[in-house]
């Protein structure tokens, strides 16, 4: 069963090719169908290949495929080969298992659209995409999944793109991305001169023998390696580019700009781990990154208006979570996060989008409330991703993994105590803002009257995340808490465990949980008290728009944006007005040069079959002379 | 030798052939004019194979043969055509394309 590996990624790219191909052909029935049954199969396929995978785990850890050469020069050999062990299996089963529902949901969600057929072939080919990027063998495949979700990202946050707003933002999107994907290209090429082959393993066996630890190679790139991860992952400085993303449809950043694609570069630091335990200076980087970028986002969240955006700044500061433990070396905690992440986001998105799809595209926050009564459903599996998000310890599968990454934070070596503290804010913050969110928008006064609730299509994927937010947690808890662990057990077979400060026991662990539990509580706590309509402060404060200079700021993102339209954007513009003459005379002059010639030329051109019978002539006796002489 | 007054007289077709092509205006004349030229190069062939006593030259005789056989059927098809449409055989007259 296990051969059937090459089914997964090819299932979802048929079901595209069949809907770019035909899908105007197909009724809207029958395009569901496709769209969903391709990335269902492939999801069945996922769940035969993981059973094969588990009955001959862990003695034989990883299993590899090759279809066919890719490439193949001399010198250069890149095959389109597959590799499955533990960090890719968990990738391909979120991919193809979240997938699957966000397409059910569509599938609803979608139907009134006009180019149904293009939005699940986008998707379709996006399913794909990712799980070529996770599965592949080499980097230069890795490369070819990494650009085909960069542009699948690109089509559907414009996918509307009758509104010049969202090319703008899908263009801004591909942009901003593409300058971490040319950082990884030339990572890539590095790689390549020095150690002649692509493959991953490869790879990462010769440069631990070939580089100490430390040397200027390695860390040059681990640098590259991290800019194309946090161009991809929106962290800092790359991040400007999330929040717009929300353009597209809000399935679209429920399976790409939460559950999948955005998690591209933790998955990347990780499947690379050999090279960035070879920069030690890399990773603290990556740490205080994630840290920097899980607070800026948090800020920013607390202060938008807009449903979707909040839940975009959420995601980055989830992922700068992901960092934060991928940088004190924490990698499995890291993708253990992505996991209970890619659930409960996927949860927030989708529900997020039953709200606006029962309002009337309504997004603005301040236009909501009082959904609790009229929207039952979607209420509760949204206070249950809110409460995962937020950590409400015990029962939420948030808790454990983030309670995972603040222990290690804590007691890892590499780590310092102010990344603590500051990550312990940044859980505050969650709950906060997760809160704000539940309170507007479900308590108080109705505001915009909603249509009934949606129908089972997306019910039922909410249903099934709901329930995966809850559980996905129990995997793996502390020692302290059960003591279960399967996750980290499961992960330990692709990547190195967590060091340990030593005299870390089990009392500090306590302590530790402690202080996380009350941050989060304590930051739903203030929620309630600011935002939950009848309370203390929550009555003041229905006005929607402040003009605080401190409030704008923190909604333009800590004004990133306007920063690199001062810094590169206007600039550029200005180079290219003012430069403009000089150069384009040298080209002018080119011009001027071709169009002369082209019409004493066309002279000849008489269009008399005797004048040419005469150049022919002429022509041969001219090359005859040469010859002879 | 044999092959010197043969290969005179191929040079001597071939240019009667071009001087018709070039002179004439009437299409169906720069037709012949072109056998002509075609049979003096066939000509010069046959020349070359007997002056080195190889089969070539015939073969490609024959080769040259079929294909002034079906250079001509296309050619009297276009001819045709262009009587048909422009009422003259005037070559100069079909110039409307200038190229």
């Amino acid at each position: 069963m296990i051969s059937l590996l090459w089914l997964i990624p090819a299932l979802p790219l048929a079901g595209f090719l069949l809907l770019a191909l035909c899908g105007g052909r197909l009724s809207r029935h029958h395009i569901a169908w496709v769209g969903c049954g391709s990335v269902g199969t492939a999801a069945v396929t996922t769940a035969l290949v993981a059973a094969d995978f588990f009955r001959g785990f862990p003695t034989r850890e990883s299993y590899q495929q090759t279809l066919w050469n890719w490439i193949d020069t001399s010198g250069m050999t890149v095959g389109i080969s597959w590799n499955l062990d533990a960090l890719s299996l968990l990738m391909v089963t979120v991919i193809t298992g979240i997938g699957f529902l966000i397409h059910l949901y569509s599938a609803e969600y979608m139907a009134h659209d006009d180019d149904y057929a293009r939005f699940f072939a986008y998707m379709n080919l996006f399913v794909a995409a990712m799980l070529t990027l996770v599965l592949a063998d080499n980097l230069l495949l890795l490369y070819l999944g990494w650009e085909g979700v960069g542009l699948c990202s690109y089509l559907l946050i414009g996918f509307w793109y009758r509104e010049p707003e969202y090319g703008t933002a899908a263009q801004k999107a591909f942009i901003v991305t593409r300058i971490g994907d040319t950082a990884l290209a030339i990572g890539l090429f590095i790689l390549f001169t020095q150690f002649k082959t692509l493959s991953i393993q490869q790879v990462q066996s010769l440069a631990t023998e070939a580089w100490p630890v430390g040397s200027n190679l390695a860390m040059i790139v681990a640098v590259l390696f991290l800019i194309g991860a946090v161009g991809k992952s929106a962290q800092l400085p790359l991040q400007v580019w999330l929040p717009d993303a929300m353009a597209g449809p809000t399935p679209v950043s429920a399976l790409i700009h939460a559950a999948t694609m955005v998690t591209a570069g933790v998955y990347l630091i990780a499947r690379m781990h050999h090279l960035f335990e070879l920069a030690p200076m890399v990773q603290e980087g990556i740490a205080v990154l994630g840290l920097v970028t899980l607070l800026l986002a948090a800020t920013s969240a607390l202060v938008q208006q807009d449903i979707k955006r909040v839940l975009a700044y959420s995601t980055m500061s989830q992922i700068g979570y992901m960092f934060l433990a991928l940088g004190v070396g924490a990698w499995s905690a890291a993708l253990f996060h992505f996991l209970t992440h890619s659930c409960f986001k996927a949860l927030l998105f989708l529900a997020a989008g039953s709200v606006i799809h029962s309002l009337h595209h309504e997004q603005n926050i301040f236009k909501m409330g009082g959904l609790r009564r009229h929207l039952p459903w979607t209420f509760w599996t949204f206070l249950i991703g809110a409460a995962a998000m937020s950590g409400v310890p015990l029962i939420t599968s948030g808790f454990y993994s983030k309670d995972w990454i603040l222990w290690s934070v804590w007691s890892s070596p590499l780590s310092h105590r102010w990344i603590w503290f500051g990550a312990l804010l940044g859980a505050m913050l969650t709950g906060l803002y997760s809160f704000r969110l539940i309170f507007r928008v479900f308590f108080g006064e109705v505001r915009t009257q909603p249509t009934s609730e949606s129908g089972l299509a997306m019910r039922l994927p909410l249903l099934v995340l709901a329930f995966l937010a809850l559980t996905v947690g129990f995997l793996e808890m502390p020692h302290t808490l059960g003591n279960i662990t399967l996750f980290s057990h499961y992960l330990s077979h692709a990547l190195p465990t967590t060091a340990l400060l030593p005299g870390m026991e089990e009392s500090s662990e306590v302590r530790e949980q402690l202080a996380v539990t009350v941050a989060a509580l304590l930051g739903i706590g203030l929620a309630a008290l600011l935002f939950l309509p009848g309370s203390l402060f929550g009555a003041r404060r229905t006005d929607q728009s402040t003009t605080h200079p401190s409030m704008t700021l923190l909604q333009g993102g800590w004004g990133f944006d306007r920063l690199y339209d001062r810094l590169f954007v206007r600039p550029w513009f200005a180079i290219t007005r003012n430069s403009s003459d000089m150069v384009d005379r040298g080209y002018e002059w080119l011009a001027v040069c071709a169009e002369s010639c082209h019409g004493w030329l066309s002279h000849t051109q008489t269009g008399q079959v005797r004048w040419y019978a005469a150049s022919i002539a002429v022509g041969t006796l001219m090359l005859l002379g040469l010859f002879a002489m | 030798m044999l092959s010197t007054p043969a290969l005179v007289l191929a040079i001597i077709l071939f240019g009667l052939g071009l001087i018709g092509l070039l002179s004439r205006r009437n299409i169906l004349y720069m037709l012949l004019s072109l056998e002509i030229m075609l049979n003096a190069a066939a000509l010069a062939f046959i020349a070359g194979g007997a002056r080195w006593g190889q089969v070539d030259g015939e073969i490609m005789f024959l080769f040259i043969l079929t294909l002034a056989a079906a250079e001509v059927s296309v050619a009297l098809g276009i001819v045709l055509q262009l009587s048909y449409r422009f009422r003259t055989l005037d070559a100069d007259a079909f110039c409307e394309m200038r190229g």
